[in-house]
């Protein structure tokens, strides 16, 4: 074992990640197929989930203790608490198999053709060829799995938003704001939100990671050709130079983010160091 | 960024005063306000009858301690509670409106409209992510009195005159940018902005150094005169009180106890409460020649869930008669004045026990020092503690990667020393190195250079291990009651852990035994040993701190601002069981405040901090009577003094600017920045420590010349 | 201007009586409880599993396949006529002693390095951190993933797989805890008494610093349940035949119509981690010095 970690390093400072056993191709060449589903499955997802998700945190905490506060911490928590890959097999089994009212797994209809490959994303590339029905098909085949792993995130992001805001307005200057005349909401979003937004921001490196794991489990299950279903076939065939290069390219990803992260936390909060 | 004029002066404006309020109604009128808060342990009745009014122009000052009820009230008078409390019952009503009839819009248009307020912390008073800017057009537009253009024009003219220069730039920076008191002053820019009729001032000064605080205290009695605006000012400080306000009410839980003239309320108090809170301050102006023990009251504010059915303050009140069992309702007791006493609305005065005497008769043993075993005990009066050239400095981190290393020069080179049985005050502001200072003394922190001798023996490099034995003969106590005990042992465990620790006592009965005597003589029961330290109050705590520092039976106690966090009665209290263990053990203190007057009440000798060096060593009473170095009389003429006479006659000397940094402090003599004496060799040289008169030494170039 | 309908602000005639004593505490700990509750039945369960089923985990009857839920198979059959209640209780088994070994495993070799780390100070802290950093790079299920591959399948080494990945957040955690803790006054107090530096650690600063940990690693123990289960689900973890949440949920992933196969464990999956994460924050709650009366 040893032995292959130290050819897997001599490659790596040529820029070469190994022959994949199971596809015998350049690992690279696998990665760079696969990436474009996971990218456009892990955007929607997310966005899904930020869309939602804050709205809904703030929501909960301006009013504390109503049903919709109730709601929203019920689906947090469920959405916390259930493993994504068995929540993406009930809403197949329930939308697909029993209420068939979505489509099956993949990103398209098994007898339908793929659009001209511009960026990969299949959203993007059949708007571009002006292909409509494929943009409709590309678009339902996209809805439960990004339900499915904006699922997770969208619980973190909605108790971390909740309870960050809960924080912010028992804060003096809430009280101050009021006392100047300011109305309920311009307070809310106009001095609570900018504070209480800073920690949320922090948390975007344990979303990220959230959404890589949960992108393995969903494309598992819908058999999305991403690099989620990439991870789980190299894992099983235990082929060892794919699974390197997975680990490698997600570990730079992840640092980059968490990069991101910092540097939008120095901007946002003024009282930080630059 | 500096304040106005050097040496201004105050004055009330009484006969503006008196003009204004015949003609128009009056500003503020309250009648019998009810304010509950609805916990889960019952009702508490914060707020419970209280009726006031303000006139145009006037200025009125709410005195009481914590649980009184008047931030409450101030809250309430622009309906800013929030659930769970309430207003559950009287009127409100400004320049003639009901309050309580407003509807949302209106009351949005009078918050920040007719009566603005200003809150006593000014760093959580505004928002941290916000520019000044921001924070000052913004309440100004949403009045709807100016467009966004004029708003920003008029946001600098308002920053300027509060004080702040170049007021242009200021205003695009955040509040961490700037001082305490220089944010202060933004909040009652923000206050001032839309012309308001009243202005609420929720202990705006609490916060601050006495320097800073004279500079706002100056600022509101500008904005009084020139402007008309009527000023509501709360504090528990009667000398913030005596020099703003022209009117005084007195609240006690709950209730107004008494109202009327400043002068003469303070002069000649008609309740027993207020009675209690003005003997129980020391002033500046009176030495400790005036007795040793402050007037205090035993006990503690009453349980605010469930009051008494009589006169509220009549379990404490020395002036107990027995018609106190019925409640006494507010009534004249003089032209002009009212108070909530059955015994001075009989025509009674307040003559009445002199706590003083009775505790001196009592603690006039002589002086037993402790007994340690171990080193033949210092005779009185020999040294104890000397500090040389000690030297502590931060490291900060850096800025940038390349960035020079900076350091915070907390404690930059003092010489002091500290007797056998002896007193030192220790003074400063913030940032001038007092709290460093202390923890170095007790080596919580190794200095970076100079020397410590504790009883003859250099503890300043040592290993812990080494000090371990000294530790015996030094402790401290600390500032806040809530945070120095461990809050998972019981009272029991905390002092019995020097005791076992330090083979004082052998087994666990013995133990015991010796814990409830300390708990005995710092005036707490033995069944405290059984509780938690969150069960007790702040004033109690503080006893057990005191408690656990004379476990071990010190020399010498290090008393780190131990009275700071308190109420002015809880006060009186602890500095009377200190000067009590003094004079019981023959303990040496090394009491640190930045309240002079307390200072001065317990104190030999004082020595004044600024800025890490020291400014000037002196006896107490020549210290005040005849300072040598310019930054003491600042600071002595900076203190307010609860008697509104001697405020309105005094002049204040106005120390400009606001403290250096402490990270690159100014060359030479470091107060030189702020000195009206300063010439160019006080740039070039820093002053030693001389002796100008015997025991009375000062650092300046200049010494008493002025 | 005395009727009430004039004056807004003072119609709340109907002032609310302050809540009883039980139902005070049902609202705050209430959740709590019942997450604790539900933990318990399943350590219960999962214990009495050989007492209580007629089945057994492994008897394969092929004619029996696949059979939905009914009288003599409450749950269900799966794909070699196994009995699906039984698998899930001895499933429990697994899923509830792994999850608890990783994240106690990891705490406590995590709190005592970051705990190391916080009163040592510098080379010793600098290097504890840099590791933590390290492992910190990736997202724990692809590292984890990484490791039990190169390791192999079984139960015990997607097990080390995890630990690796699971201290350092431990770690970080309690070394922040014991730097606040160092500050407090209490423990300053505690050095001018005298006190050496080992008492002050164990009787000042772990007591007030546990309060978190405990928090975390209930909290935690819901996530190393969902981690491993999905460990096996995709191929790592246990070995068939040995029955497992994940795994079964792996097995009946492709059969959309005998949708039971894949459902109950998932769901058993999901009443737990609930009672954790019920019970992580009703302790946190409790912990919270505002609701502590000063």
């Amino acid at each position: 074992m040893w032995e292959r970690y130290f050819v897997f390093l001599k490659g790596l400072v040529h820029g070469d990640l190994g022959i994949s056993i199971a596809s015998q191709r350049p690992v690279l060449d696998d990665i760079e197929q696969f990436a474009p589903a996971t990218l456009e499955l892990a955007s929607v997802g997310f966005l899904l989930a930020l869309v939602v998700g804050i709205p809904l945190g703030i929501i909960a905490a301006v009013r504390r203790d109503s049903w919709i506060d109730h709601l929203a911490r019920l689906v947090s928590l469920v959405g916390v608490s259930s493993p994504t890959f068995w929540l993406a097999f009930i809403m197949l089994a329930l939308f697909y198999g029993g209420l068939q009212v979505a489509p099956g797994p993949g990103r398209l209809d098994p007898i339908a053709f793929p659009p001209p490959t511009v960026t990969g994303l299949y959203l993007v590339d059949t708007a571009l060829a002006g292909d409509w029905a494929a943009f409709r098909d590309a678009l339902a085949h996209l809805i439960l799995p990004s339900l499915v792993l904006a699922a997770a995130t969208l619980g973190l992001l909605t108790r971390t938003t909740r309870a960050s805001m809960l924080e912010s307005m028992q804060q003096d200057y809430v009280r101050m704001a009021r006392a100047k005349g300011l109305s309920e909401w311009r307070v809310i979003l106009g001095h609570v939100l900018p504070n209480a937004l800073i920690p949320v921001v922090t948390l975007g490196g344990l979303a990220y990671a959230n959404l890589l794991t949960g992108a393995v489990m969903t494309e598992t299950v819908f058999s999305w050709p991403g690099l989620g279903r990439y991870t789980f076939t190299s894992a099983a065939a235990l082929d060892f130079p794919a699974i390197m290069g997975i680990t490698l390219i997600v570990a730079v990803t992840y640092l980059v983010i968490n990069l991101l992260i910092d540097i939008s936390y120095a901007l946002m909060d003024p009282r930080v160091v630059r | 960024m500096t304040a106005a004029q050097p040496n201004g002066r105050s004055e009330r404006p009484a006969s503006a005063v008196a003009i204004l309020s015949a003609a128009a109604p009056p500003v503020l009128e309250v009648r019998d306000l009810k304010t509950q808060f609805f916990t889960d342990e019952g009702i508490v009745h914060a707020v419970d009858g209280v009726s006031f009014s303000v006139a145009a122009g006037e200025t009125l000052g709410i005195v009481g301690e914590s649980g009184s009820g008047k931030s409450v009230t101030a809250l309430s008078l622009m309906r800013l509670l929030e659930e769970p409390s309430r207003i559950t019952g009287g009127e409100i009503r400004f320049q003639g409106r009901d309050v309580m009839a407003m509807t949302p819009g209106e009351l949005r248009a009078l918050r920040g409209g007719g009566i603005a307020m200003v809150f006593q912390d000014p760093m959580t008073s505004l928002n941290p992510v916000l520019r000044i800017a921001r924070q000052l057009v913004e309440t100004m537009v949403v009045h709807g009195r100016y467009t966004a253009d004029a708003a920003a024009e008029r946001a600098v003219k308002l920053l300027g005159r509060m004080g702040i220069t170049a007021p242009e730039r200021a205003i695009h920076s955040y509040p961490h940018q700037f001082s305490g008191g220089m944010r202060q002053r933004v909040a009652l820019a923000i206050g001032m902005s839309n012309d308001p009729a009243l202005l609420l001032a929720d202990e705006p000064t609490t916060a601050l150094d006495v320097t800073i605080q004279a500079q706002i205290l100056d600022l509101l009695r500008e904005l009084n005169r020139d402007f008309g605006t009527a000023i509501v000012l709360i504090s528990h400080d009667l000398g913030v009180i005596a020099g703003v306000c022209a009117r005084v009410i007195v609240m006690y839980a709950g209730e107004v106890v008494e109202e009327g003239p400043a002068e003469a309320l303070l002069s000649d108090p008609r309740h027993p409460y207020s009675w209690a809170l003005i003997n129980a301050v020391p002033r500046i102006d009176r030495g400790a020649l005036e007795g040793k023990r402050l007037t205090t009251i035993e006990g503690a504010p009453p349980d605010p869930l469930a009051h008494a059915a009589g006169c509220r303050f009549a379990e404490r009140c020395p002036f107990r008669i027995a018609k106190c069992v019925e409640h006494p309702p507010l009534a004249e007791v003089a032209p002009g004045r009212r108070a909530r006493c059955w015994v001075t609305q009989a025509g009674g005065s307040l003559v009445g026990p002199r706590a003083e005497d009775a505790l001196a008769a009592e603690a006039k043993a002589e002086a037993k020092p402790f007994d340690h075993g171990v080193e033949a005990t210092l005779a009185r009066g020999e040294r104890l503690l000397e500090a040389r050239g000690v030297v502590k400095h931060f490291p900060l981190p850096r800025a940038g990667l390349f960035g020079p290393t900076r350091v915070v020069r907390a404690v930059d080179g003092v010489d002091f020393d500290v007797a056998q049985g002896e007193t030192v005050g220790l003074v400063g502001e913030s940032g001038c190195g007092k709290s460093t200072l202390a923890r170095v003394l007790v080596r919580i922190h190794r200095p970076d250079a100079g020397s410590i001798r504790l009883a003859g023996q250099e503890i300043a490099q040592s290993q812990p291990s080494a000090i371990r034995p000294l530790r015996r003969r030094m402790q401290m106590v600390f500032q806040d009651p809530y945070a120095s005990l461990n809050p998972r042992m019981t009272v029991g465990q905390i002092l019995g852990e020097p005791l076992v620790f330090h083979r004082i006592t052998k087994g666990a009965r013995e133990t015991s035994a010796h814990v409830d005597e300390l708990l005995n003589v710092v005036g707490l029961s033995p069944k405290a040993a059984q509780r938690y330290p969150h069960e007790f109050s702040g004033g109690q705590r503080q006893r057990i701190s005191i408690a656990r520092a004379l476990a071990v039976r010190p020399d010498f106690i290090v008393a780190d601002e131990p009275i700071s966090a308190l109420d002015v009665n809880i006060q009186a209290q602890i500095i009377n069981l200190l000067i009590d263990l003094q004079e019981r053990y023959g303990l040496a203190y090394l009491f640190i405040a930045h309240d002079l007057a307390v200072v001065r009440h317990i104190s030999e000798r004082i020595v004044v901090l600024y800025l890490g060096k020291v400014a000037e060593i002196a006896p107490a009473a020549a210290l005040f009577e005849s300072p040598l170095h310019p930054y003491t009389r600042h600071l002595i003429s900076a203190v307010p003094i609860p008697d509104a006479a001697i405020e309105s006659r005094r002049q204040h000397l106005q120390l400009a600017g606001e403290p250096p940094s402490a990270i690159d402090p100014p060359s030479g003599c470091r107060f030189r920045t702020r000195c009206p004496l300063a010439q160019p060799i006080c740039t070039e040289v820093a002053p030693p420590l001389a002796e100008h008169r015997p025991g009375h030494f000062a650092a300046c170039h200049f010494a008493g010349q002025f | 201007m005395t009727a009430t309908a004039a004056r807004p602000a003072l119609a709340a005639a109907s002032v609310p009586l302050p809540a009883s004593r039980r139902r005070r505490w049902l609202r705050r700990y209430g959740l709590a409880s019942l997450g604790a509750a539900i933990i318990l039945a399943w350590i219960l369960v999962a214990l009495l599993a050989p007492l209580i089923l007629p089945y057994l985990p492994d008897t394969v009857e092929v004619t029996k396949r696949l059979q939905p839920p009914e009288a003599a198979h409450w749950l269900g059959t799966d794909a070699l006529g196994r009995d699906d209640l039984t698998r899930l209780l001895y499933g429990a088994r697994i899923s509830l002693s792994t999850g608890f070994i990783v994240v106690v495993v990891g705490a406590v070799f995590g709190t005592l390095l970051g705990g190391i780390a916080a009163y040592a100070r510098g080379a010793v802290e600098e290097l504890i951190m840099r590791a933590t950093d390290l492992v910190l790079c990736f997202p724990p299920i692809i590292l984890a993933l990484a490791i039990a591959a190169a390791l192999g399948i079984g139960t015990t080494n997607t097990i080390i797989a995890m630990l690796v990945v699971w201290w350092p957040k431990f770690a970080r955690l309690a070394r922040s805890l014991v730097l606040v803790q160092r500050s407090h006054e209490y423990v300053e107090a505690a050095t001018v008494v005298g006190l050496t530096p080992a008492r002050i650690l164990l009787r000042h600063i772990i007591p007030n610093a546990i309060g978190p940990l405990v928090v975390l690693v209930t909290l935690d123990v819901g996530n190393a349940i969902i981690t491993f289960a999905g460990l096996s689900f995709l191929g790592l973890g246990v070995v068939p035949p040995t029955p497992e949440w994940g795994s079964m949920v792996a097995e009946g992933r492709e059969l959309v119509e005998q949708w039971w196969v894949a459902a109950f464990p998932g769901l058993a999956i999901l009443t737990v981690v609930l009672g954790f994460n019920f019970l992580g924050d009703g302790i946190r709650d409790w912990l919270d010095p505002k609701a502590r009366r000063r």
